[in-house]
């Protein structure tokens, strides 16, 4: 049987072998280094203890380190910054989107921004509305950044290796509910490319596409309609923008029925882009179309039963299955 | 002004005023193209300001790292983007700085240490802080100056900045140009302190209010700073005193100012002030001083040829260099 680790092992791997490998390599974040705990899931815990000023604690400060990590980034060094929950880029988004983004076009290819910006969140806490948001469709929408949302610790450790060696601005985005699952632990030293979706499971009947917390979904009602033959082929996303859509496409074209699923809200989401690109290029080889399952359009609740009707349940992804067999 | 010991060579002063002329002669030139109908661009002229990224580049390398804002055209001649290049920008050509992409509130040239120019208010300061977290890290002894003006102290980066520059004792100068308005806002009414040097107590650094019209005080000011960020012992707040005499952009007619108070600013003009000073004070002779007048002129000849004579950037350029792998 192989070795099962959990994510926040694999990814403490990840940074620690990244840290090895290149002395530009430097963690930055709100209470990241060893005496501050390790980092509030004790991601980088170890890692000041063995790498001493090259893994910092910052002050409660996202727009001041966020700006550091950009203006560190530009001559070289590779900073990797933690923003401890996902809602708190509302308050660095200018440093995000205004300048890491943007300054490799703006400077004409003169500089650009080897920065990765981890993150975390997702529902089913009871955290409430600004600590549980999804939040990956507004960096989607701007150009210049790459999104990275692993849902499982083998391909965290080989993403977030990617991500660091990446010359782009990268977000890479952790889910709260994965962190303790299980999963095979990787192969240490070996990258998993941005941009490749992972297909799975092959099946013909319909595509089922998701990232992130939607694959822990995803399989469960997957394996429950395939004891009643419906033969469904699986796809996570890893990376959420720049899209796969070689793999999607391929897939789709196969089955002829697509199903997204994310933890995100529904509208204006990474569900309606890959709606509308494979509409967009198989309208008249689909049998249906393209389903999307989300949350709900609504600020994440803080109560039990309305955090549970927030989010979608297995049951959705059961009826947009279905309803694209029809 | 006034003569001290520990004053700058004439040989530097000359050097801090042919600065002011490269400041002054490109501006005024800027602005007459922009009237003929030959350049469009928002310009955010910094005519009034010459003085003060004059006496600091002067004594900074191209290995120092620059941070500037939109209205920072002063700043990059200063610290020695060629004028070609700039000019080349603004036109929008493919011989341009940044290729006609970034524009005038853009405009980045590492080789002389132009690292980042914002168009966002107070967002240089925090990219500042990690240029000089940089030359911490390596122990490279680069200072970076992070400009900014008065209405920037309000905004909450500046204050995360100076903070986190403290408390990492990183060698950054944050140099705060004090222009008496932020866009249309006088400094009083926006602005709860008397002097924005005095914010400097709050984040543990020094912090001092100079007369930025003279280019002496800047030039000592900055002096203490830079020493002080290269030996290790962190960042300075500098407030200069100045004020901006063509509005906040042009076409900006500026009714909000007072006009005693734009008159008494015309006559604090530290470029006519400076040039009566060096020769009151025989640091140099008119007759050196209208020739380095007429270099200059002809550079800005030569640079307005060499922009429009240039190509205009080709719409392909719009997919490149978006990511690395769209790169040219």
């Amino acid at each position: 049987m192989t070795t099962q680790i959990n994510t926040i092992q694999a990814l403490n791997w990840a940074l620690d072998d990244a840290l090895a490998a290149d002395p530009n390599v430097v963690l930055f974040g709100e209470e990241m280094a060893d005496p501050e705990g390790g980092g509030i899931m004790k991601v980088s815990a170890g890692l000041s203890t063995k790498y001493g000023g090259r893994v910092r604690s910052t002050p409660i400060s996202e727009m001041g380190f966020t700006g550091a990590a950009v203006g560190a980034a530009i001559v070289g060094i590779r900073p990797v910054i933690e923003i401890m929950l996902m809602n708190f880029v509302a308050v660095c988004m200018d440093q995000i989107t205004n300048h890491a983004a943007k300054l490799r076009f703006m400077s004409g290819g003169q500089t650009h921004v080897p920065l990765v910006i981890r993150t975390m969140t997702g529902s089913g806490f009871q955290t409430g509305g600004q600590h549980a948001d999804f939040l990956e469709a507004w960096f989607c929408h701007t150009p210049g950044i790459k999104v990275v949302m692993p849902s499982n610790p083998a391909d965290a450790y080989g993403l977030l290796r990617s991500a660091i060696d990446d010359e782009d601005p990268v977000i890479f985005v952790e889910h709260l509910a994965s962190y303790w699952s299980l999963g095979a632990a990787p192969e240490r030293g070996k990258s998993i490319p941005l941009g490749k979706a992972s297909v799975v499971r092959s099946g013909k009947d319909a595509t089922l596409i998701g990232y992130s917390r939607s694959m822990l979904d995803i399989p469960v009602v997957a394996a429950k309609l395939a004891g009643e033959g419906i033969d469904c082929e699986i796809i996570d996303l890893r990376t959420v923008s720049p899209l796969d859509m070689d793999t999607v496409l391929t897939s789709v074209k196969k089955t002829g029925r697509a199903v997204i699923v994310h933890e995100a809200v529904k509208s204006f989401g990474v569900g309606a882009e890959v709606s509308a690109r494979i509409h967009e290029a198989l309208f008249r080889e689909l049998k249906a179309p393209v389903q999307r399952v989300a949350s709900k359009d609504s600020p994440v609740p803080f109560a039990k039963q309305l955090e549970a009707a927030f989010l979608y349940s297995h049951a959705d992804i059961e009826k947009a299955v279905r309803d694209t067999l029809r | 002004m006034s003569e001290k010991s520990s004053q700058p060579s004439s040989k530097v002063l000359v050097d801090i005023y042919r600065k002011m002329v490269q400041i002054r002669q490109n501006d005024e030139r800027f602005i007459s193209m922009m009237k003929a109908g030959k350049m469009v661009m928002p310009y955010y002229s910094a005519r009034g300001q010459e003085a003060i990224p004059a006496a600091i580049s002067v004594q900074l390398s191209d290995d120092d790292y620059l941070v500037t804002i939109y209205r920072g055209i002063h700043d990059m001649i200063a610290k020695g983007v060629p004028p070609r290049l700039i000019w080349a920008e603004l036109a929008g050509r493919s011989t341009g700085a940044c290729k006609g992409k970034g524009g005038p509130m853009h405009i980045t040239h590492p080789k002389s240490g132009c690292m980042v120019t914002t168009g966002v208010v107070g967002a240089g300061m925090p990219i500042g802080c990690g240029l000089a977290l940089a030359s911490q890290l390596r122990g490279d002894q680069r200072v970076t100056v992070t400009n900014f003006g008065d209405g920037a102290s309000n905004i909450g980066a500046f204050h995360e900045s100076l903070n986190l520059a403290s408390v990492w004792k990183l060698p950054v100068i944050f140099v705060c140009q004090n222009n008496r308005y932020a866009e249309h806002t006088a400094f009083s009414k926006g602005t709860s302190i008397e002097r924005v040097a005095d914010r400097a107590k709050s984040y543990s650094m020094p912090g001092v209010t100079i007369d930025g019209n003279d280019p002496i005080a800047v030039y000592e000011a900055a002096k203490t700073a830079i020493e002080r960020a290269r030996g290790g012992s962190g960042p300075t707040l500098i407030e200069a005193l100045t004020f901006r005499f063509n509005g906040h952009l042009i076409g900006d007619a500026g009714e909000y100012i007072p006009k005693a108070e734009y008159q008494a600013a015309l006559e604090a003009d530290p470029y006519p002030r400076f040039r009566q000073w060096l020769l009151d004070n025989r640091h140099s002779t008119a007759a050196d001083l209208e020739a380095l007048e007429g270099k200059v002129k002809s550079d800005v000849d030569d640079a307005v040829k060499f922009a429009f004579d240039s190509p205009l950037t080709d719409a392909a350029e719009i997919g490149i260099d978006v990511y690395a792998d769209t790169s040219a």
